[in-house]
């Protein structure tokens, strides 16, 4: 039986924080593990984070979140009426390379990275002014040992 | 403006971070912090994270930076780095750059030898 979360929060740091903390506490309710809620978490506050920043770029909007839990597997998507991506796909996420020098670490340009790492699945569709990103995750049956 | 509370001992000092994120929300009053906290005292400086669940990509960059802001000759470790926190260090693979103690008293008896 599917499990629903579903919320709308304005475009801001203070307010996905916030959603962050919900969903997670939702999510040890309906019954994942730590690593579990902790990936998801991950994953969400980069796209999240993502839609204020560039989507939004720092002007007020809204962002509804719609997730899913099934058996074995998470959906959770998030929808704006920002800016579309460049392209009208999601970037493919090569991480920034480390150098051995200091002065050249990257300090960013790691969020698709993490977003395509922790997830099996992205499905983005820009339609009519709004944007839908779905990230699909794997989700370990309580069973499995804990890797 | 953050505070960041600064314990010096003889050649290192221990930063504590306040908690529980470190975030995009956070990321540019804590570089700033970090400034304040790191301007002057011993050459190596040791961030206690463990008040910190939670850090994202702009987290990460912040501490990178607060890093970078120290200067040549100065050393920025990590200590204390809760497993969501470890994991973001691990895949974006910056757990090579820092050293990372288990927590700040471990860093202490290592920098004392």
């Amino acid at each position: 039986m599917a499990k629903a979360f579903h919320r709308r929060i304005a475009a801001d740091g203070m307010a996905v924080r916030a959603l962050l903390d919900e969903m997670r506490d939702w999510l040890s309710q309906v019954g994942l593990d730590d690593a579990s809620c902790g990936k998801i978490e991950i994953a969400l506050a980069e796209a999240l984070n993502n839609v204020v920043e560039h989507a939004y770029a720092g002007t007020p909007g809204a962002i509804r979140m719609e997730m899913t839990h099934t058996e074995g597997d998470l959906q959770v998507t998030l929808r704006d009426k920002g800016a579309a991506l460049p392209r009208l796909r999601p970037p493919a996420g090569h991480p920034p390379a480390l150098h051995d020098e200091r002065d050249a670490l990257p300090e960013g340009g790691f969020g698709w990275f993490l977003i395509r790492n922790l997830t099996r699945g992205l499905h983005y569709a820009h339609d009519a002014g709004e944007n839908r990103l779905t990230l699909v995750f794997d989700l370990e049956h309580r069973t499995d040992p804990a890797p | 403006m953050m505070k960041l509370e600064v314990t010096s001992h003889d050649t290192v000092s221990i930063v504590t971070a306040p908690g529980p994120r470190i975030d995009a929300a956070a990321a540019i009053r804590f570089k700033e912090a970090m400034r304040a906290a790191t301007s002057d005292g011993p050459d190596h400086v040791v961030l206690d994270l463990s008040q910190v669940r939670f850090v994202d990509s702009s987290g990460l960059g912040a501490i990178v930076a607060a890093m970078k802001q120290m200067g040549a000759g100065r050393r920025l470790d990590l200590a204390g780095l809760a497993p969501d926190v470890a994991k973001v260090f691990r895949l974006t693979r910056m757990d090579t750059v820092f050293v990372i103690h288990e927590d700040a008293e471990a860093s202490l008896r290592r920098a004392a030898g």
